[in-house]
């Protein structure tokens, strides 16, 4: 399961990042931002009624914006 | 423009302000330099540079500049490279800091201790301002300050810059690290990789954060309204509606007031000088013309009040996530509408502020299109003719007529520079879409200080163009309205017979299939400088006209409702939406883009933009009967 399946609300552990899809800029601005392997993340918002991109996300004490292309690079495990 | 002379005396030292986006950095820079601040640019980049003078207990004078917020040291755009280049002693024109002060939100250490980390590796005094700590108590956190220097082996100073809170102890624990009495040894911190630091800073964080409970936050309340898939939208749309309406109500009045100042000068100045050349010079020149484009400072400076609002609230993040999906169809990204919003007040910071975003080609993209954002000095056009030929009536309660054509103007700039995104972005920008990654900050009331700041710094760079540019252009275009002299007992007017006379004659061959006359075709030509010129080289060539014909006493809107159609005026209104009129933002394209390729391509697609609408416009309206 990835973080763009992440229902709303629903908070979830990363367990793995597909850092090498990311370009390299992206990839360290995602890290810039507070993402990282065994990190809390859940998804608070989506903009647009059906498509629901980007998400903002809460990970650590932080809210960060990003779109969903993104997202699917991101392998999460939810919390049990 | 060079760097400006700093003012403090060269040889105090320079302490460098840095730190992550949203940690509080400028309000602190507010708090602790206060009114003593000078705003200059880097040679070469168009990052501005806030520079202010501190004094020190032992009476040392320091100088403090504020730098662009970033979240590392490896920059991904150009504003985050000056930001590397000063802290690291290698910014054009600039001395090596003697110090540095990394603000970090207290809320939010885990994510800006890594950064903080970085700087303090680079082994140079550095002290931590745990900024914003009265909000991270009030989330719950208890942040051990003593095991916090202990970890990092700088000195940490709690401080809440809008309260002005701890900054005594910041300035004595900077007087400290910059005598070098501070006998803490920096410990080691020299994490190699981006990983490394990351989580070291949050393992640092852990260590000395003790949270008790989650407190649900405001912003996560207020979100959950603002950025609702349908009202979020909504209330986008309406805050947009009323910060436009309000430009125009809330602004007639301080108008009205300046025009009468103006009107009095005027008359001062008729009643003392006999009637000559420079009586004629400073009344229909500098008064009529500087006058009439000062009269629209209320307009911006409301203007700018709301965005700055909109800024420092952490609404504009929202409203550029909101945007995204949009942005993204004609491919650029939701980073790209904080340019293009703070390009209804000029497009040259807008243009500016593009250097935040990280693609080259998304950045060019916003580059060019950001004209076409209605600027500020687009206002006093719009007004005059808007006044002149739109009825004071009402649409519905509250909303006028007035007002609802001015949106429309704005709408078309704005349709008009998606609908040119598109086309860009799959011919001369083509490349692959980036992403959209933005930190969403807490919701905060606006300092009152800092927008106060804020509005007196655009203020101040708006009535020094009113006093330069403008003076100028308005001054020539004077004395080619005034020379050569009409003889006497001729049947020519002065106008006619003056050297800018005979150059709009030709021009006009060229825009009368659009409908404009020869005055339009004269006021067109300085508007080249600055587009509120246009309103100002009209008032100058009715004052000389009407001088001539005895009608001293119009106005500006009701000799103009004498003399142009309806169709030409909406015309003139079509025109103005698009025309790239303004060489400063000509420069700075040059400047931002390094070249003279793309500010030439801009002046190319958006004069035959502009053509085409106000000859469609004039046509159109000719074909309804106006």
């Amino acid at each position: 399961m990835t973080l763009a399946d992440l229902p709303f609300n629903t908070e979830a552990t990363i367990s793995a990042i597909d850092w090498p899809v990311l370009s390299e800029r992206d990839g360290r601005r995602l890290r810039e931002l507070g993402f990282d392997e065994g990190v809390a993340v859940e998804p608070l918002h989506g903009a647009g009624f059906a498509a629901r991109d980007p998400i903002a996300v809460r990970i650590g004490r932080m809210t960060v914006a990003i779109r969903k292309a993104h997202a699917t690079a991101i392998s999460i495990e939810p919390l049990p | 423009m060079n760097i400006q002379t700093p003012i403090v005396a060269a040889g105090t030292p320079m302490v460098a302000l840095v730190g992550n986006p949203n940690a509080g950095k400028s309000a602190l820079f507010n708090a602790l330099t206060g009114a003593r601040q000078k705003v200059g640019n880097y040679p070469g980049v168009t990052v501005e540079r806030h520079s202010g003078r501190l004094t020190l207990d032992d009476g040392g004078p320091v100088e403090l500049i504020d730098l662009p917020g970033t979240y590392s040291l490896t920059p991904s755009s150009p504003d985050e490279r000056v930001t590397r280049d000063t802290v690291l002693g290698q910014q054009a024109g600039e001395r090596v800091p003697a110090a540095i002060v990394v603000v970090v939100d207290a809320a939010n250490l885990d994510n800006h201790l890594r950064f903080a980390m970085e700087l303090i590796a680079l082994g140079k005094p550095v002290v931590i301002a745990l900024n914003m700590f009265d909000l991270a108590e009030r989330d719950g956190l208890t942040i051990d300050v003593a095991a916090l220097e202990q970890a990092l082996g700088v000195p940490v100073v709690p401080t809440v810059a809008v309260r002005k809170r701890g900054l005594d102890d910041l300035k004595a624990a900077l007087a400290t690290v910059l005598t070098g009495r501070a006998d803490r040894a920096h410990t080691l911190l020299t994490e190699p990789t981006l990983a490394g630091r990351q989580r070291h800073a949050r393992r640092i964080a852990q260590s000395v954060t003790i949270e008790s409970g989650m407190a649900r936050h405001r912003t996560a309340r207020i979100d959950r309204i603002a950025l609702h898939p349908v009202a979020g939208p909504f209330i986008l749309a309406a805050l947009l509606f009323v910060m436009f309406q309000a430009v125009f109500t809330l602004a007639a009045f301080p108008a009205d007031l300046i025009d009468g100042w103006i009107g009095t000068a005027q008359d001062g100045v008729k009643a003392t000088l006999p009637e000559t050349l420079v009586r004629s010079l400073l009344t229909d020149g500098i008064l009529a013309g500087v006058g009439a484009v000062i009269v629209f400072l209320p307009q911006i400076v409301i203007l700018f009040a709301f965005i700055l609002v909109l800024e420092a609230s952490g609404y504009m993040v929202r409203a550029a996530f909101l945007m995204d999906r949009l942005m993204a169809r004609v491919g650029l990204s939701g980073r790209g509408f904080i340019p293009l919003l703070s390009s209804f007040a000029c497009a040259i910071p807008g243009i500016m502020a593009t250097r935040t975003i990280e693609d080259p080609k998304d950045r060019l993209t916003t580059i060019l299109i950001a004209p076409l954002m209605t600027c500020s000095a687009r206002l006093p056009v719009y007004a005059v003719v808007i006044a002149a030929f739109i009825p004071r009536d009402s649409v519905l309660p509250g909303i006028g007529l007035q007002g609802l054509v001015l949106f429309g103007l704005y709408v078309a700039g704005i349709v008009g520079a998606l609908l040119a995104a598109l086309l860009l972005r799959r011919t001369v920008t083509k490349g692959a879409a980036q992403g959209f990654m933005m930190e969403m900050p807490k919701y905060q009331l606006p300092i009152l200080r800092d927008l106060a700041i804020g509005l007196w710094q655009r203020a101040w760079a708006f009535l020094r163009r009113a006093g330069t540019i403008i003076l100028v252009t308005t001054v020539v275009l004077w004395a080619l309205l005034t020379f050569p002299q009409v003889p006497a007992g001729s049947t020519k007017s002065q106008i006619d017979h003056s050297i800018a006379g005979r150059i709009a004659d030709g021009l006009a061959v060229v825009v009368r299939p659009i409908g404009f006359d020869r005055d339009i075709a004269l006021a067109l030509i300085p508007a080249m400088a600055a587009r509120e010129v246009a309103v100002s080289a009209l008032a100058t060539v009715n004052a000389i006209e009407d001088a001539d014909e005895g009608k001293r006493d119009q106005s500006l809107a009701q000799s103009l409702r004498g003399k142009w159609s309806l169709a030409t005026a909406l015309a003139f209104l079509a025109w103005f939406v698009f025309a790239p009129q303004c060489v400063s933002t000509i420069a700075v394209v040059r400047r931002e883009t390094n070249s003279w390729r793309w500010p030439g391509f801009m002046l190319l697609y958006l004069f035959t933009l502009a053509y085409v609408a106000a000859g469609i416009t004039y046509w159109s309206a000719v074909a309804l009967g106006g």
